[in-house]
């Protein structure tokens, strides 16, 4: 797998949450990098931290100290409107639950980030259809997520995530809520579209499917990070 | 965007279609009760008003002075001109001459010797005229407990207590002894053709209703009228209005010292009848303010919850990078959509209903023994011009605010907390 350069960099990185007159420190002094077209993940039991440190990459979450830059931009120092513009312009998320909106048909989820980016209907439309095809989910277009499968959510998710071929996908336990057979064809997905078209990936994840797929494991224990496994020369 | 929001909108029906309709319920609710009440508490005044007061009365100065001891001896004289006159000048209204007086009623036996005797308040009102509305005005053909409505010269009405009292059955013939215009002693009989109740005491003691003709010809009252009644076509008090017109009449003879110059007086004017109208409008007011209040929260509160139940889509919203500045945005102008929806569709359905009950109004007549002079036998609505709009305060302020309210939570939640609803 080829990557070239840091776009995220992580130093000394904590977060601590206000828990009634105690502190709870979600992360201690992480030290991380990825570089572009890695497909990495962070690996841990619940309360690990992996979470908490995906929001903050993803920038729905700012560091209580420490340092995180994504895309060359600080997170705890954007604003909320700059935090805003980096999510709608370079990252794409993925979630457990897929978080569709239900009353709008597939085509209009997929749409969605790309009403955000200004771009004119043919544009959009030309985007969709291409997103809607890397996840095999062209004849699926005028159908609403209550008619669709788990798996079929979970790919529409997808292309809503890769629509506007974002440098950076989070993807906090995507296959959570699937079987086998869908989780490899969703991950199977995933690992085609890093292929091609070179998006990073990082994932938040403790489902051994997921993790057989990654080729950075990054294992966070008690909000440290604990180990790190590379199954392929980065 | 707009399109993708306006179609969000629409297919949800949670977010649009069972939100307009409590909007539009609560609304029709307003102004339904709004115009009810405002009937309803006008109906005392417009009882006064049908009896006695008018919604203006005219009569002349002197009249005025002491119009509580029913001086007839300074009644208006050529009231028929006058009359011309005032249908003329104000068209909007109808007119009643009437002439209230007082006397004996006296019961002969069969041989013409006074049998029984009572006193009685005396109402000369125009029953025989085709087109009068005096009859309906003061529900008097419902209020009949034996025989039948005067439809000849000559015949009257009793109050049927008095009646039973005088041992006066429909049929009967009864004397009026009274005084006329002049000071001189007046009898005059009457043939009764029916009893009254009017549900007041103090009327069903002794009262004696006949044809405006026979009293004047009775008390001497040629072409006079002790006062002329002055009623809106509206059927309605209108307090401004009234005074208006009071005021641009007067106005007309104000250069006149005669002291029999006629005077007009709306209902507020006369006597302590302008307090019972202020207290009759604060308190519909009180009542109206309590009931948009508690419907305001209701309204509110729904605009909270509809808020705060969107948490997880506005979550998905910043996520995919929308401003926290322009989801708030987004969802208050859809409020603003729901609220002028449902406040338009609420209105239009509290107004309808109103109308209905202030054109039919709701029957009480079952309620009570039987019907009275003193008491409608149907409570009726008041359609005003505030009803056109009162229902926009809780209809469109109070589901906007409460949208309002929730949306602080997008800007006081980190987004990070927002997925945490979201995947909850």
């Amino acid at each position: 797998m080829e990557t070239t350069g840091n776009i995220i960099s992580i130093k000394g990185l904590y977060k601590r949450f206000p828990m009634g007159k105690d502190v709870f420190t979600a992360l201690h002094d992480v030290n991380l990098s990825f570089g572009t077209g890695e497909f990495a993940g962070l690996i841990g039991p619940s309360g690990s931290g992996k979470t908490t440190l995906l929001n903050i990459i993803g920038s729905l979450d700012v560091p209580t100290q420490g340092e995180a830059i994504v895309l060359g931009r600080s997170i705890g120092k954007l604003s909320p409107r700059e935090s805003a513009r980096l999510r709608k312009e370079s990252l794409g998320f993925i979630f457990q639950s897929y978080n569709l909106l239900a009353v709008h048909t597939v085509y209009e989820n997929v749409e969605f980030p790309l009403l955000l980016l200004n771009l004119t209907a043919s544009e959009r439309h030309k985007m969709v259809l291409d997103a809607l095809e890397w996840v095999g989910l062209s004849p699926k277009i005028k159908s609403k997520p209550p008619q669709l499968s788990g798996g079929e959510c979970q790919r529409v998710a997808i292309a809503r995530a890769m629509v506007k071929k974002p440098l950076l996908v989070l993807a906090d336990e995507p296959t959570a809520n699937l079987d086998a057979a869908n989780s490899h064809h969703i991950l199977q997905t995933m690992e085609k579209l890093n292929r091609e078209l070179k998006t990073t990936f990082i994932f938040a994840t403790h489902d051994e499917k997921v993790i057989s797929y990654l080729k950075r494991k990054i294992y966070l224990l008690d909000g440290r990070v604990d180990n790190e496994e590379l199954t392929e020369a980065i | 965007m707009i399109k993708f929001l306006l179609k969000g909108l629409w297919r949800d029906k949670s977010r649009s279609r069972l939100p307009i309709i409590i909007v539009s319920l609560g609304v029709m609710l307003t102004v339904w009760l709004h115009a009810y009440i405002t009937g309803f508490m006008g109906d005392t005044i417009e009882m006064n008003a049908r009896f006695s007061h008018g919604h203006v009365k005219v009569m002349t100065r002197a009249y005025a002075e002491d119009m509580n001891q029913l001086p007839n001896d300074l009644a208006i004289t050529g009231a028929d001109s006058l009359l011309e006159t005032l249908k003329t000048a104000f068209p909007g209204m109808e007119w009643a001459p009437r002439i209230q007086f007082g006397g004996l009623v006296d019961a002969p036996d069969e041989v013409g010797e006074t049998r029984a005797q009572g006193p009685a308040l005396g109402l000369g009102i125009d029953l025989l005229s085709p087109g009068s509305r005096e009859d309906e005005r003061l529900n008097l053909s419902r209020s009949l407990v034996r025989g039948r409505m005067p439809d000849q010269a000559g015949e009257a009405l009793l109050s049927d207590e008095f009646a039973v009292k005088l041992g006066v059955n429909p049929g009967d013939d009864v004397t009026l002894i009274g005084s006329t215009m002049n000071g001189s002693m007046a009898m005059y009989n009457f043939t009764v053709s029916g009893t009254l109740s009017f549900g007041a005491s103090i009327m069903d003691r002794g009262t004696l209703v006949a044809d405006l003709h026979d009293v004047r010809a009775a008390l001497d009252m040629h072409d006079a009228a002790g006062e002329i009644l002055g009623f809106s076509k509206s059927g309605f008090y209108e307090d401004d209005d009234s005074r208006e017109m009071a005021g641009s009449f007067n106005a007309m003879h104000e250069g006149s010292r005669d002291e029999f110059a006629p005077l007009m007086k709306s209902l507020s004017q006369q006597g302590n009848m302008g307090q019972y109208v202020d207290i009759t409008n604060t308190w519909s007011q009180y009542i109206s303010l309590i009931f948009i209040f508690a419907m305001s929260l209701v309204l509110w509160n729904a605009g909270l919850l509809g808020g705060l139940r969107r948490y997880g889509e506005v979550g998905i919203r910043l996520a995919m990078g929308e401003e926290k500045g322009h989801v708030y945005r987004s969802m208050i102008i859809e409020s603003v959509f729901i609220g002028i929806a449902g406040s338009v569709i609420g209105t239009m359905a509290g107004l309808f209903l109103a109308y209905l009950i202030q054109k039919y109004g709701i029957n009480i007549s079952g309620m009570m023994q039987g019907a009275s002079v003193m008491f409608p036998s149907s409570i009726r609505a008041r359609i005003t011009p505030v009803d056109f709009y009162i229902g926009f305060f809780p209809g469109l302020l109070s589901t906007v605010l409460g949208t309002m309210l929730s949306g602080i939570g997008i800007y006081k939640r980190q987004t990070a907390r927002l997925f945490k609803e979201l995947e909850a």
